[in-house]
C-alpha cells in the first residue's frame, strides 16, 4: 500500500490522526485512547502488521512521545505510530495481548518513563533495582552521586 | 505518581501446591553472562521461568545522550560484545544515512569482510559454550582454535581482539593491515577442512540428538509475535535476514542463501548456526580477492551534527536484528537513541518455550536461543 | 624373567624360617594391608594424572607438565592442597553419617581389590564364589552415597543422591547379566579359573558373538555405575545440583573422588580378568614361537596394560560424547540394555551347551 492509500485507510481507524512524512516512514500520530482499536486493526485488519521491531518512549520537554515501529512479514512495509502522553498523568493501553514482545518492552518503558499501561498482565521494573525512585530516562532526572555533568 | 506497591505482583504466590523455586545465577557456568532466572519447579518438570536483569545494566542510552556522534558508536562494542564490528556498523550506516556522507567502496567491502568473519566467531563461540552445556566439554577447544585464528586477525587490523572500535562513520579509521588478505585465505582453508571435525563429534552425534530435537520448540507465529529475529526466527521458517530483505553495503552484490528451517526446536537452531557459518565463508570467499583500491573512509566534518528529525537503521548482527533509532534536535549530541537489541526479544520467549520441559531441556533451549547478556540489559 | 609369584614365595619363605606360622601370617596380613593401601594410594595419583593429560591431550593443549617432570607430581600437590584445606561441616548435618560416607564408598573399594589377579598367583582372596563376592560388594557403594546425600542436610544433594542411586541399581543389572554370560561359558565363578579356562584365547574372541554384546555392554554398564560422562548427571557441574557430594570440602572430598577413580580402575580390572584374559598373555592358536615370545612379557605388565586399555577407553567417552538427561539415562537402561542382555543370556546358555565356542 502506498502512503496515499494509507492516509486514506488510517482516519477509517481512528479520525484524528495527523502524518507527518519527514521521516524514512509514514509517521502517524494519535491521542492515547484512540491507540489501542488502531493496533488491532492494523494487526488483523487488510494490513496484517504482525511484527513489532520498536517499542519506546521520547521524552520531550513538554510532553512525553510513545513512538511503535511496526512492520508486517508479508509486504516489509513498516509504519510509525506516535502518542503523545501528559506528562505528569502518562496512561495508555498495552499492546501485549496484540503482540507477545510488547510485554518486556513495555515493562522496560515503565521503569525508565513511569508511564503507566494499563491492563498489562505484569507491570513491574525489569532491569533496575525494585526500590529505584525516580524515572531515569526522563530530561529531568537527576542524580548528583552518579551522574556526571561534562 | 502512582503507588508502586499496587503495581508489584504478590510474589508469595510462587512455591505454593509444594512446588520447589529454585535460582538459577546469576552466577552459574550455563548461563552466558549475568542472568538470574527463577524457575518453578513441580518435581523436574519446569511450570514458570522469570527472568531478572539488571546485573550489568549501565544506563547505555542515558550515556549516549551526553556522547557525541562520533563516540557514541564505540559503546555498542560493549553491548553484544561478540558482534562488536556488526554494531558499530549499524550506527556508522545511522550517521551516514543522516548527514548523507559518501563511503568509498573499498571500505565497503572491508566492512562486510569483517562482519562476516565478527560473525563466524560468534558462531564458534556459541558452538563451544552450548556443547559445553550439554556436557561435551571438547568442542569448545575445537571452536576457539578457528576463533583465535579470527581474533590474531582482528588483532593485527583493528588493534584489539573483542571491542574492535575500527569503524567510523565514512569508513574505517586506518587502512588495513598488509598481511590481512593472507591470513583471511588461510583461515578459510583451515576452516573448511575442520567443519567436517565438527560435524562428526557434535551434529552427527546420537545423545546430542535427543538432547535438542523436539526440544524447546517454537512456532512461526509465536516468534513473529515475540519480535524474535535471527537464526531462532529462521529456525521456525521465519524468513527475517536483514541482509537479503533491506540489503546494506554490498549485500546485494554478493550470492548467499538465507537458512531456514521448519522444525522450530533446539536442533533447527543449531543446524540454522552452523550453516550460517558456512554461508559466511561463501561472502567472504567472493569478497576477499576484490577488495577495490582507494580511499578507505569519506570526507567528513570533524564535528558531525545530525540533522532535526528521526532516524533508524537495522543491520543483521550474529543474534539477530540489530535497531538503532536516533531522535535528533539537531545538535552534536543524540536527543533520545534506542538500541533495539535482538537478544531482548529472543529472551522474552525463553518462559514460552521452556515451560511444561525439564531442566535438562533448559539448557538445550537456553544454549540455542544464544543470549549474551550485556546486549539485552544495555 | 621377572614374575611378582616368584618374589611372593621367596617372602613366605624368609619369614616361616624366622617366625613361627601364626605369626608369619600375622605379618603377611599386615603387609597386604599396607601393599593395599598403598596400591590405592600410587592408583588414585596416576589416575588422576592419566585423566587431565588424556583429556588434554583430546581437547589439544597439553595438561599439567610444570610440576615436575611431565607433570607427574601435580596430583601429590592436589591431594597436600585438599588436606590442608578446612573441612567444614553444615550445621544442622548429621553428624556421624557424614563422616562415615566417603570411608563407606573407601571400603568398598578396598573390599573389591581382595579377589582380582594381579599376576599369575598373585591374589589377596581366590574365593571360590569370586563373581558374585564382587557383584554383592559392589552394590554396597550406594549406602555410600544415599548416606552422603542424607546427611549433608540440603535439599540439592538429596535430589543428587537419590539420582545416582535409581542409575547405579539399575545399571548393576546390565552389568551382572554381562558378567554372567562369561560365566556360563567358563563354569564357575572362581576368578582364578576363569583366566585358567582363557589360556588358549581370550573369552572376547573364544567367544565371538555373545562375549562381544556383553563385553560392550559391560563397558556402558560401568561407565553408568561409576557415576562417569555420559552418565554423569548427578554430578555435572553445568547444571543445577553439584550431586551428593556438594557439602563435601578437604580430606572428604578427597576421599570421594579417589574413591571414583579407584572404582573406575577395579570395573576395568574385572573387565580384564573376565573378557581381555587377566594376567594371561596373548596366545594365538598354534604359532608356538609367537606364544613364546609373548609369554616373556610378565603377566603383571599384561593385567595392567589391559586394565589400563579399558580405563583409557572409559576416559575416552568421557571427553567424546555429551551428557545423558536422567529420563533418557534409565530409558536406556529399562528398554535397551537389559531385553539385550537378556537374549546374550539365552544365547550364551544355547550356544555353551551346543559347543559352538571354540
Amino acid at each position: 500500500m502506498t502512503n496515499e492509500e494509507i492516509k486514506e485507510y488510517i482516519p477509517t481507524l481512528a479520525p484524528a490522526a495527523t502524518f507527518d512524512e519527514t521521516g524514512e516512514w509514514l509517521n502517524v500520530i494519535v491521542s492515547a485512547e484512540e491507540l489501542k482499536p488502531l493496533m488491532s486493526a492494523l494487526r488483523n485488519g487488510k494490513m496484517q502488521m504482525n511484527y513489532l521491531f520498536c517499542l519506546t518512549c521520547v521524552d520531550f520537554k513538554t510532553h512525553l512521545n510513545m513512538v511503535y515501529h511496526l512492520s508486517a512479514t508479508t509486504h516489509r512495509q513498516s509504519i510509525v505510530i506516535k502518542a503523545n502522553l501528559n506528562r505528569e498523568q502518562p496512561v495508555i493501553e498495552t499492546v501485549c495481548d496484540i503482540w507477545s514482545t510488547a510485554e518486556f518492552l513495555e515493562r522496560e518503558v515503565f521503569e525508565m518513563f513511569g508511564v503507566h499501561f494499563t491492563n498489562h498482565p505484569d507491570l513491574r521494573k525489569l532491569i533496575l533495582e525494585d526500590d529505584f525512585k525516580g524515572y531515569p530516562l526522563r530530561k529531568d532526572f537527576e542524580d548528583p552521586i552518579n551522574m556526571i555533568k561534562l | 505518581m502512582y503507588n508502586q506497591t499496587e503495581i508489584i505482583k504478590d510474589t508469595s504466590e510462587l512455591g505454593a501446591d509444594g512446588e520447589l523455586v529454585i535460582n538459577m545465577g546469576p552466577q552459574h557456568p550455563a548461563t552466558h553472562g549475568v542472568l538470574h532466572l527463577v524457575v518453578t519447579l513441580n518435581g523436574e518438570t519446569i511450570k514458570k521461568i522469570e527472568p531478572h536483569l539488571g546485573y550489568i545494566h549501565r544506563s547505555i542510552e542515558k550515556m549516549c545522550e551526553s556522547l557525541t556522534y562520533r563516540q557514541f558508536i564505540y559503546v555498542t562494542s560493549r553491548m553484544d560484545y561478540l558482534s562488536s564490528h556488526i554494531n558499530n556498523l549499524g550506527c556508522a550506516l545511522l550517521i551516514e544515512k543522516g548527514i548523507q556522507i559518501e563511503v568509498p567502496d573499498r571500505a565497503k567491502y572491508i566492512r562486510v569482510i569483517l562482519s562476516e568473519l565478527t560473525r563466524i566467531a560468534s558462531h564458534e563461540l556459541w558452538l563451544g559454550a552450548m556443547a559445553m552445556d550439554l556436557g561435551a566439554f571438547t568442542p569448545f577447544f575445537y571452536a576457539f582454535r578457528e576463533r583465535e585464528m579470527i581474533t590474531d586477525i582482528m588483532e593485527d587490523t583493528c588493534g584489539a581482539r573483542l571491542t574492535m572500535n575500527y569503524i567510523v562513520p565514512g569508513g574505517l579509521m586506518y587502512d588495513l593491515h598488509p598481511d590481512f588478505q593472507k591470513k583471511v585465505k588461510a583461515f578459510i582453508t583451515q576452516f573448511k577442512s575442520k567443519v567436517t571435525e565438527y560435524e562428526d563429534l557434535v551434529t552427527n552425534n546420537i545423545i546430542f540428538q535427543s538432547r535438542t530435537k523436539g526440544v524447546g520448540i517454537l512456532s512461526a507465529e509465536d516468534a513473529i509475535s515475540y519480535g524474535c529475529t535471527g537464526p531462532v526466527a529462521r529456525a521456525s521458517g521465519v524468513s527475517c535476514d536483514i541482509r537479503k530483505i533491506y540489503p546494506y553495503e554490498v549485500y546485494d552484490k554478493v550470492e548467499f542463501d538465507e537458512v531456514l528451517e521448519t522444525a522450530g526446536d533446539s536442533f533447527a537452531r543449531y543446524m540454522v548456526r552452523v550453516k550460517e557459518m558456512n554461508q559466511s565463508i561463501r561472502i567472504i570467499e567472493q569478497l576477499i580477492d576484490n577488495i577495490p583500491e582507494g580511499d578507505f573512509v569519506g570526507k567528513t566534518k570533524n564535528v558531525l551534527k545530525l540533522p532535526k528529525g528521526e532516524f533508524y537503521t537495522r543491520v543483521e548482527t550474529a543474534r539477530g536484528e540489530f535497531g538503532v533509532y536516533i531522535v535528533s534536535e539537531g545538535g552534536t549530541t543524540p536527543h533520545r537513541i534506542k538500541f533495539r537489541s535482538p537478544g531482548f526479544s529472543n529472551l522474552s520467549v525463553l518462559n514460552h518455550i521452556a515451560v511444561g520441559g525439564k531442566i535438562g531441556d533448559l539448557m538445550a533451549s537456553m544454549g540455542t536461543l544464544d543470549l549474551v547478556i550485556p546486549d539485552i540489559d544495555r | 624373567m621377572f614374575s611378582l609369584e616368584g618374589i611372593t614365595t621367596s617372602v613366605q619363605d624368609w619369614l616361616l624360617m624366622k617366625f613361627d606360622p601364626t605369626m608369619a601370617l600375622a605379618i603377611e596380613c599386615v603387609i597386604v594391608i599396607l601393599l593395599s593401601i598403598s596400591l590405592f594410594a600410587i592408583l588414585g595419583l596416576v589416575l588422576v594424572l592419566m585423566e587431565r593429560k588424556v583429556a588434554a591431550h583430546i581437547q589439544i593443549r597439553l595438561g599439567p607438565n610444570r610440576v615436575g617432570p611431565g607433570g607427574m607430581f601435580q596430583t601429590v600437590a592436589d591431594t597436600l592442597k585438599l588436606i590442608m584445606k578446612e573441612g567444614l561441616v553444615p550445621d544442622k548435618a548429621d553428624k556421624f553419617l557424614f563422616n562415615l560416607a566417603p570411608f563407606v564408598v573407601m571400603m568398598v573399594g578396598m573390599l573389591l581389590l581382595a579377589p582380582i589377579a594381579f599376576a599369575k598367583n598373585f591374589q589377596i582372596w581366590d574365593i571360590n564364589i569370586g563373581v558374585l563376592y564382587i557383584s554383592s560388594v559392589s552394590s554396597l557403594s550406594v549406602i555410600g552415597i544415599l548416606m552422603a546425600g542424607w546427611a549433608s542436610n540440603n535439599k540439592y544433594s538429596l535430589l543428587g543422591a537419590m539420582r545416582s542411586g535409581a542409575q547405579i541399581v539399575s545399571y548393576e543389572l546390565s552389568a551382572g547379566f554381562a558378567v554372567l554370560t562369561i560365566v556360563v561359558l567358563t563354569g564357575s565363578l572362581q576368578l582364578s579359573e576363569i583366566v585358567d579356562a582363557q589360556q588358549n584365547g581370550w573369552w572376547i574372541f573364544k567367544g565371538h558373538i555373545p562375549a562381544v554384546i556383553a563385553f560392550v555392554l559391560y563397558i556402558i554398564a560401568v561407565t553408568a555405575e561409576t557415576n562417569r560422562a555420559p552418565f554423569d548427571l548427578a554430578e555435572a557441574e553445568s547444571e543445577l545440583t553439584a550431586g551428593f557430594h556438594t557439602e563435601y570440602s578437604g580430606m572428604r572430598f578427597a576421599l570421594f573422588f579417589l574413591a571414583e577413580y579407584i572404582n573406575i580402575f577395579i570395573v576395568c580390572a574385572i573387565g580384564a580378568t573376565l573378557f581381555f584374559g587377566g594376567w594371561m598373555p596373548l596366545h594365538i592358536g598354534n604359532w608356538e614361537a609367537f606364544n613364546h615370545i609373548m609369554d616373556y612379557i610378565p603377566s603383571s605388565v599384561w593385567f595392567m596394560g589391559k586394565t589400563f586399555f579399558l580405563i583409557f577407553l572409559i576416559m575416552w567417552f568421557r571427553w567424546t560424547f555429551p551428557r545423558l538427561r536422567v529420563d533418557q539415562l534409565l530409558n536406556l537402561e529399562w528398554k535397551y540394555l537389559l531385553p539385550i542382555s537378556l537374549f546374550n543370556l539365552l544365547l550364551v546358555a544355547v550356544i555353551a551347551i551346543l559347543g559352538w565356542h571354540f
